[in-house]
């Protein structure tokens, strides 16, 4: 399911690090070892036996993070991100594994699709990738794809992304038949004629800039009709993006009457409201919206208590004379990949908001589970997904620092703390700063 | 050969004060607002002498750029440039390079070329003219960006308010109409607000922005909210705004019926203001149109005057938006 270029596994000595796998309860200062990619052993002391050797005193090993939601723009718009480039940037930003969205041109729909991707992304994927595929042929809601030949050629998930499933049969039918892909289905919730034109949240702000407004509601209504035909059908469904409230508490019911969709939250929906757009920078505009801060007080909070149990950055590169317009003019989507440990800790773990085990845990684990990917976790025998933290380490998000072939952060010109220094995915060294 | 010589004063660039911009009234202050309007009844009197035209801003370049049809707008800005013996050209998209696809940036940094010392920008996308202040060395004027802010007009409709009740101070407007599509409205109420006038929109439940009251004004959906105002501020039911199967109410007669200013509905003395262009017989009555108590052309006179106030508060003296240069978003 996962595909990269394969290298020379690596052999390292990582000295004297902060280990923290919260996965495991693993938090102790100790020297990690990799033989030939795989941890070979944790202990005090451990001998260099010729390996390459990392001091890491003061800086933290965790395993690498798991992106489930990047958008990596190939095929079609190779100008504004390729397999090489996207995965370089999630290297960079310590991520050991990716999905990519299938909203491509063409839309990944067809196991020849898929093969040609999975074939390029094994000449040049720095990282583990994973591609979904899409429910609906061409993703326009009409016609499903064919979801079984799509799964044995390796579609890691299905999704519609970057649209909803409107048809309320026509997602009862993908959850019925995907039942024999044993995938999940992936959902961009969203109610086109709420959301119609929107160009942010609706509330306050938006009614004194004058935009029409998306509101919650178009959100919060697809969510509950998608989860309400899951549970029904009994299907396997993932609900991307989460950002409104109202949606927290429909995932909340669900989970009460005990079924279990899976949930994803984006770094900017936790870190900003919809007060950015103030600014009127098209580096704000994204879609779902930035919300009201009781919004994203009840995100942080289903993010605490596991309702939503991945975080996700929907990283979303565009050409930057596209993003270069007035903001109504403006395309939808950030990127995200290389900032998005960096301004979580910067925003949330350092301000108390959030302890760092848990942005750890939701970097990696969670959505590793969630999609049925190997677990990072740093242990005697498992292969080596790991990144090397430092906290204390003060960087400035610069355009010409991006791996991304695109500049479309929301936080170009600002100052985070916690730099990634090393990461190790599948046994080989993808980043190293 | 004739000597020629050259007053070597003339090369030297004149001092550029800080770039300042005129993007919104949430960017100024009371003291701003009242300055301008000061300028605008000094400026009002040299419209009364038989020469009109003052020589302030000779020598200065002021481009407008419109990307949307206006008539009262793009012509006062231009006669207003010209009143003080600006050099002042007009652009439309229909019939530029726009028609060609050119980027609004690509036509800034086209016309910035020519060294500007002013760009009025009409777009109808908000934001435009943020991004024109971010790729030209001129000052920029916002006159008008989608359904978020229209500055001067706010600024021709205190001075017309002004002029013709004597304060603003504890005035109340009621501002009747589609308040959802307008851009005149929320500049309005916010400029209200800056002078301590009390603004009460309203509206049809579908055409009140959810939350707008944030602005610090208050809503209603009753037409009778109006009894109470000092000015009955009527809004243009923008049908080129309403797609089709998109319609905000269920008919114009409707509306009309119900929220359409007659004079059965206005008391004496209360005074009737519109930004024009009116749809006679749909927001207003065209007996309240033509009425003594009506301001309309007044409000395109105070245009002209307002406006040649803007630009000489952006090219002379302190500021006027001080939004500094390379501040904007």
């Amino acid at each position: 399911m996962l595909v990269y270029k394969k290298e020379q596994p690596v052999d390292l000595v990582i000295r004297g690090a902060r280990v923290l796998d919260p996965a495991q309860g693993l938090d102790v200062v100790l020297d990690v070892r990799v033989d030939g990619g795989v941890v070979s052993q944790l202990g005090s002391d451990l001998p260099a036996n010729g390996h390459r050797v990392i001091e890491a005193s003061g800086l933290v090993l965790a395993p690498a993070f798991v992106d489930p939601h990047v958008h990596l723009r190939t095929p079609g718009r190779e100008d504004e991100e390729t397999i090489a480039s996207g995965t370089a940037a999630a290297a960079a930003g310590g991520y050991c594994a990716i999905l990519a969205m299938p909203n491509t041109d063409p839309v990944v729909d067809s196991a020849a699709v898929l093969g040609k991707l999975s074939e390029l992304a094994r000449a040049e994927a720095v990282i583990p990738t994973g591609f979904m595929a899409a429910i609906s042929k061409g993703q326009a809601g009409a016609e499903l794809t064919e979801m079984a030949e799509l799964a044995d050629a390796g579609a890691a998930a299905f999704t519609d992304d970057g649209r909803p499933v409107v048809a309320a049969k026509l997602l009862r039918r993908a959850l019925q038949y995907g039942a024999v892909t044993g995938r999940p289905l992936a959902l961009h919730c969203e109610e086109p004629s709420l959301s119609h034109d929107g160009q942010m949240h609706e509330g306050a702000v938006s009614a004194e800039l004058g935009f029409t407004g998306y509101p919650s509601v178009a959100e919060s209504v697809m969510v509950g009709r998608d989860l309400a035909l899951a549970a029904y059908e009994g299907g396997t469904v993932h609900v991307m993006h989460v950002s409104a409230r109202e949606s927290v508490d429909e995932l909340r019911r669900t989970h009460a009457q005990g079924f279990g969709a899976t949930a994803e939250v984006t770094p900017h929906h936790l870190c900003l409201t919809d007060e950015a757009v103030r600014a009127l920078d098209s580096n704000v505009k994204m879609n779902p919206p930035l919300r009201a801060e009781e919004d994203r007080q009840a995100l942080l909070e289903a993010l605490r208590d596991g309702t939503i149990g991945s975080i996700a950055t929907d990283h979303a590169p565009h050409a930057r004379h596209e993003k270069d317009a007035p903001f109504e003019a403006a395309p939808f989507g950030v990127t995200g990949l290389e900032t998005a440990f960096a301004v979580l800790y910067t925003r949330l773990v350092e301000s108390g908001v959030l302890p760092l085990e848990l942005v750890l845990e939701r970097l990696s684990a969670g959505p590793a589970r969630t999609f049925g990917l190997p677990v990072p976790r740093i242990a005697t025998g498992e292969p080596a997904n790991l990144v090397l933290l430092d906290l204390g380490a003060e960087w400035r998000v610069q355009e010409s620092g991006f791996h991304s072939r695109s500049v479309n952060s929301w936080l170009l010109g600002e100052t985070l703390r916690g730099a990634v220094r090393l990461t190790v995915a599948a046994g080989q060294v993808a980043f190293e700063a | 050969m004739t000597d020629i010589r050259l007053a070597t004063n003339d090369l030297v660039p004149p001092d550029r004060s800080p770039r300042r911009h005129l993007l919104s009234i949430g960017d100024l202050t009371r003291d701003d607002v009242e300055r301008i309007l000061g300028t605008a009844r000094a400026l009002e009197h040299s419209l009364e002498r038989e020469v009109k035209k003052l020589p302030t801003l000779r020598g200065r370049t002021v481009i407008n750029l419109f990307y949307e049809s206006s008539t009262r707008t793009s012509s006062s800005f231009e006669l207003a440039a010209k009143r003080l013996s600006a050099d002042t050209m007009t652009i439309r998209a229909a019939g530029s390079s726009v028609d060609k696809g050119e980027s609004l940036k690509d036509t800034i940094l086209t016309l910035s070329a020519y060294d500007p010392d002013v760009i009025v920008i009409r777009h109808p996308q908000i934001g435009a003219p943020q991004l024109v202040a971010r790729y030209t060395g001129a000052s920029v004027i916002n006159a008008g960006d989608g359904k978020h802010q229209h500055p001067t007009q706010a600024l021709l409709d205190l001075y017309t308010i002004e002029e013709s009740l004597g304060r603003l101070e504890g005035l109340h407007v009621a501002i009747v109409g589609d308040v959802l599509h307008s851009r005149v409205a929320r500049s309005l109420v916010q400029a209200l607000t800056l002078v301590g006038a009390r603004s009460t929109l309203v509206a049809p439940p579908t055409l009140l922005p959810r939350g707008i009251e944030a602005l610090g004004c208050e809503t209603s959906t009753d037409i009778g909210a109006i009894a109470a105002a000092d000015v009955v501020y009527v809004l243009r039911m923008q049908q080129e705004r309403m797609e089709a199967g998109e319609a905000f109410v269920p008919s114009l007669r409707e509306y009309t019926a119900r929220w359409g200013i007659t004079p059965e509905r206005l008391r004496p003395g209360q005074k009737v203001m519109h930004p024009g262009p009116m749809n006679r017989g749909v927001e207003i009555d065209p007996r309240v149109a033509d009425a003594v108590d009506a301001l309309i052309e007044t409000q395109v006179r105070s245009g002209l005057v307002v406006r040649m106030a803007v630009l000489y508060d952006l090219l002379t003296t302190g500021p006027v938006a001080v939004q500094a240069a390379m501040e904007v978003a």
